[in-house]
């Protein structure tokens, strides 16, 4: 059978009742012509054809797919079924929406971190190279986020190397735009000139970065923009090519766009200027990195040679690595770290997807946060599933005469699960929309973690199919069981009972019961990790710091665009700081090098009376004045003076340290030196005083024991330094003093603000993540298993109506009967809070690592969430049995 | 009274399935329009055969379905409008096959009920 005349079945009908009258008229002409009557000619004619009606439905059936018409008839037949009850569609279907909404929308994440390809030809060609995690270590300067290789490594790599075809270096930076004033940042990569080729990405105007472009020591490089740069900055203007962009202070010149589907090869953030490796000396001031075998800012990808594998390659890489490293050891080391470099190992990892350091932060979040809206969603469809059977019951008489009348099993099945299709296609599209939406919000809450963050939350067929593979999974889970459950009738002894049996037999309700138990154990579950994870933010962000985060403003400067000369005896800072602390409003204000809770941290080794110290103290170098900006206390001793700056070196540390390295309690005036490479001389800083406790790089950690230094008493100024502003005033109005004051000073200064609260919430916002969406989640959950519940318990009494009619006659009072019903809800809560007890236990082991200051197995989340869910219980069940206790025994009882 | 779904049997005195042979056969000499078919049919197996009419149509269709006869409309011999039909190539092919196969059936028939005296 042709498809085509399928869907033009009523054209060919028409056709054909065309034809038959043609055939008509020439036999009753013949007849006529033989001498008939003309009544007689059409009788003739009318006997010699046969039934035309017939004729017609036969070549009608003929164009039919048999099977596609009865669905379609199935599905209009469902629609019209959810039509006539409205409230049960719309609760189904909402139900369902919520539930694969929240499920693709969690998988939206998933699939632009995980699992969407890289726009480049032959992805799967491509491999990244990394470290061995466990294997050497490295003493040096890392920056980006993808610290793999130094210049000299990546030198030895690529001359070695024979797994690739091609391979590139490629490191992340961040530019600043502006020239003086607040930074306008963007994010840069560094490429080597293979980059572009190995990816294969072409140009899109003007021409890609190419080996020439990055030789050695390249004084005029040139750089390449996104396509999204070049339209938010150019606004896609293509005499952008050939023109400057200034980055850090540095003109440089634009050679081309790439085009608009790539976006980097970095997952979660998009890059905006691409410049060539051989730059990075030039912008950042830095001595060449050619000759500084420990600065580590680079990491390398390949496409692998035709017929070579990524386990060839890490193969490869891993024999390659002693070869590379000991003709890259730094000349400074002693034999200690010199061993440890020595063992540091490459490997290859495939890098079709992309390389991205958000996987390893959100990995376990991300899946535990898609197994709590699986279980959303296995709530919402028990729901669907329990209503399905009430209908099925109600409905059961209509399906004995049906089953009586010679229809066969499967074809009601067919027809009730047809309708749990129906609900299923309605719900996971707008469970679709549902998920379209609330991605948007969900990056936006992530990214408040990192404002750089880019994710590309477009749907693309692995999202339709995963919307597609749970309306499936949903529409079986709720539609099949039911429709089995319904179909199993003997038609006679149905019809008999007349659906109005005194006592419902117990099978009918153990599926229902049990749907009701794992609704509530599953809600239990996520009401638990609810009330968890909104501990552990509490925890977090409630904590005692060190210091008080409230009304300072920080502002993140740059000095490297000023040009001022690193001289410290220039007391450029002082002058800065001096004319900050004078602006009406500030009440403190001091500079620091590490800013508090922002991630980043720098450590030392240090010898204490003589002994190297096991642990290694963190460090941060700060201003006079700081303890005071920060409201840290100081507990003895003095802050650092002016008159420092000429003095021995003198540190300030706190009472971890103390407690650390100097058990006896009495640190003050005594001295530690900060180990460094042999042959070079040791510092020896002579403690002045001690600080409270306080945070360093991370909320979660405890006090480390830190090691304030004196930023006049450092070699060398530092060129990105913080400076914290405590104020009343509010941060608009101050930022602006202050850029006027610093504008004043020096106008090429570059300055970034941000109040120290946000600093905090940035650090907690996975936290903020997990507590928010575990709370909606744990909400959604609640709700759909209380109507559940509500439902379940009045269709029970509906059913059992006639016997709570019989009881009352025989004289229970109203009181009574309200609270067997209830009872009989209590014991299904019951049983699904203790299994959702267990289970939570279980599963709580899978989130211990994202809690902080609470046990997984926390008594009082346990005791609130079991308490709450049966308080809600009884409230759901507690409507139902007033119905009950509201039956007029006569009236019930004259139905029978 | 056949049930809807079921091929109907209209073939009457005519063996089934030669229906199908017998209209290719009928179209190979020309394009011809329901009607002259039927009656060709008739006519030519000297009325031995009678085609009900009723059945022929969705006959036509079935082969026009297949792709063996192709169909258009155009003006009769009584000057109406009349939808004609023609051989496919494909329809050529088949008419020979099927017609050896008849044969052969036709002859291996004739050898059981007529043994070679």
């Amino acid at each position: 059978m042709a498809i085509w005349r399928f869907f033009r079945r009523s054209f060919w009908d028409d056709e054909r009742a065309r034809e038959i009258a043609a055939h008509l008229a020439h036999e009753i002409d013949d007849n006529i012509a033989r001498g008939m009557s003309a009544d007689a000619a059409r009788t003739a004619a009318y006997r010699k054809l046969g039934n035309p009606t017939l004729v017609r439905e036969d070549i009608y059936t003929m164009n039919t797919l048999r099977f596609l018409e009865s669905v379609w008839q199935d599905l209009r037949y469902g629609v019209r079924l959810l039509r006539r009850s409205p409230l049960f569609a719309a609760v189904a279907i909402i139900t369902l929406a919520l539930g694969t909404g929240a499920n693709t929308a969690m998988f939206q994440i998933a699939n632009a971190v995980w699992l969407r390809t890289l726009p480049v030809p032959h992805p799967e060609q491509l491999a990244q190279v990394q470290l061995d995690p466990g294997k050497g270590s490295r003493a040096g300067e890392r920056t980006g986020r993808y610290s793999v290789l130094s210049v000299p490594e990546w030198e030895q790599l690529q001359r070695r190397q024979t797994v690739f075809a091609s391979m590139a270096a490629w490191g992340t930076a961040r530019f600043n735009l502006a020239q003086g004033g607040p930074m306008q940042l963007a994010d840069g990569v560094w490429v080597s000139g293979s980059f572009f080729d190995t990816i294969g990405v072409h140009a899109f105007r003007g021409r890609t970065l190419q080996p020439p472009d990055d030789r050695r020591g390249c004084s005029t490089p040139g750089v390449v923009l996104s396509y999204a740069f070049w339209q938010r900055h150019f606004g896609g203007d293509d005499t952008a090519v050939g023109r400057t962009l200034m980055l850090d202070g540095h003109a440089l010149e634009i050679i081309g766009v790439t085009p608009p589907s790539f976006t980097g090869i970095e997952v979660g953030r998009s890059f905006d200027v691409a410049a060539p490796v051989c730059a990075e000396p030039l912008i950042d001031h830095t001595p060449d990195p050619a000759t500084r075998s420990t600065f580590w800012f680079l990491t390398a990808i390949g496409r692998l040679a035709p017929g070579m594998s990524v386990e060839q390659a890490d193969a490869q890489m891993t024999a390659l690595s002693p070869a590379i490293y000991s003709s890259t050891v730094p000349a400074t080391y002693d034999a200690e770290t010199r061993r440890e470099y020595l063992a540091l190992t490459l490997r290859a990892l495939p890098a079709n997807t992309g390389v991205s350091a958000l996987r390893a932060d959100y990995e376990q979040p991300v899946w535990l946060l898609l197994g709590l809206t699986a279980l959303v969603l296995f709530i919402a469809c028990a729901n669907v599933a329990n209503l399905m059977l009430a209908r099925a019951s109600v409905r059961m008489r209509e399906i004995s005469v049906r089953l009586a009348i010679g229809a066969s099993r499967r074809r009601v099945i067919r027809q009730l699960v047809s309708e749990s299709l129906v609900i299923a296609l309605l719900g996971s599209f707008a469970g679709l929309l549902i998920a379209r939406w609330s991605t948007g919000g969900l990056i936006a809450l992530i990214s408040r973690m990192d404002p750089g963050l880019w994710l590309d939350g477009r749907a693309d067929w692995r999202v339709f199919a995963f919307a597609a593979a749970i309306a499936a999974i949903a529409c079986v889970t709720f539609g099949v069981a039911p429709a089995l459950r319904g179909t199993a009738v003997n038609p006679g002894a149905a019809m008999k009972a007349g659906g109005r049996g005194t006592i419902e037999s117990a099978s009918r309700f153990g599926l229902r019961s049990a749907l009701v138990v794992a609704q509530v154990a599953l809600s239990l579950v996520l009401v638990v990790s609810a009330l968890l994870f909104g501990r552990t933010l509490r925890n977090l962000t409630g904590q005692e710091l060190g210091f008080d985060a409230r009304n300072i403003l920080v502002a993140a400067i740059d000095l490297t665009p000023a040009h001022v000369p690193a001289d410290p005896s220039a007391m450029f800072h002082a002058r800065l700081l001096d004319r900050i602390r004078a602006i009406p409003g500030v009440t403190a204000a001091a500079e620091m090098s590490v800013l508090p809770i922002s991630g980043s941290g720098w450590n030392e080794r240090i010898v204490v009376g003589g002994r190297e110290a096991a642990k290694l103290p963190m460090f941060n170098r700060v201003s006079s004045g700081f303890f005071d900006t920060m409201r840290t206390p100081l507990l003895s001793g003095r802050d650092f003076q002016p008159a420092d700056a000429t003095r021995p070196p003198v540190a300030i540390v706190t009472q971890a340290f103390v407690h650390e390295y100097f058990p006896d309690g009495h640190p003050l005036a005594r001295t530690f030196e900060i180990n460094t490479p042999v042959g070079t001389p040791r510092i020896t800083y002579t403690i002045i005083g001690v600080a409270q406790d306080s945070k360093y790089n991370s909320l979660r950690r405890a006090f480390p024991p830190i090691v304030y230094t004196d930023v006049d008493q450092a070699p060398q100024d530092d060129a990105a330094p913080h400076v914290m502003v405590r104020t009343m005033l509010p941060a608009s109005t101050l930022s602006d003093a202050l850029s006027r004051a610093i504008a004043e000073i020096n106008p090429g200064i570059a300055v970034r603000y941000e109040s120290m609260e946000d600093v905090i919430e940035r650090a907690s916002s996975r936290e903020r993540l997990m507590a928010t969406l575990s709370a909606v989640f744990g909400g959604l959950a609640v709700l759909i298993a209380t109507v559940g519940l509500y439902g379940v318990m009045s269709y029970i009494v509906a059913r059992r109506r006639t016997e709570i009619g019989v009881r009352m006659a025989l004289g229970a009072d109203s009181r009574r009967v309200q609270r067997m019903v209830v009872m009989q809800a209590a014991w299904l809560v019951i049983a699904g809070l203790a299994l959702g007890a267990v289970l939570t236990a279980l599963g709580g082991r899978a989130a211990a690592s994202l809690l902080f200051g609470v046990q997984p197995t926390d008594p009082a989340a346990f005791v609130i969430a079991l308490s709450g869910l049966f308080a809600l219980a009884v409230v759901a069940s507690w409507l139902p049995a007033h119905r009950a206790s509201r039956v007029d025994p006569t009236a019930a009882l004259r139905e029978e | 009274m056949p049930k809807r779904g079921t091929p109907p049997l209209h073939g009457g005195e005519m063996v089934p399935g030669t229906l199908d042979l017998l209209v290719l056969k009928t179209l190979a000499i020309g394009p011809a329009h329901g009607h002259t078919i039927a009656h060709a049919i008739e006519h030519r197996s000297e009325d031995v055969l009678q085609v009900e009419h009723g059945s022929l149509y969705p006959a036509l269709h079935r082969l026009e379905d297949r792709g063996w006869i192709a169909s258009f409309w155009g003006t009769s011999e009584n000057n109406r409008r009349a939808r004609y039909y023609r051989l496919t190539p494909k329809g050529r092919q088949q008419l020979v096959h099927q017609t050896s196969r008849w044969d052969a059936i036709v002859r291996a028939v004739n050898r059981i009920l007529r043994p070679a005296e």
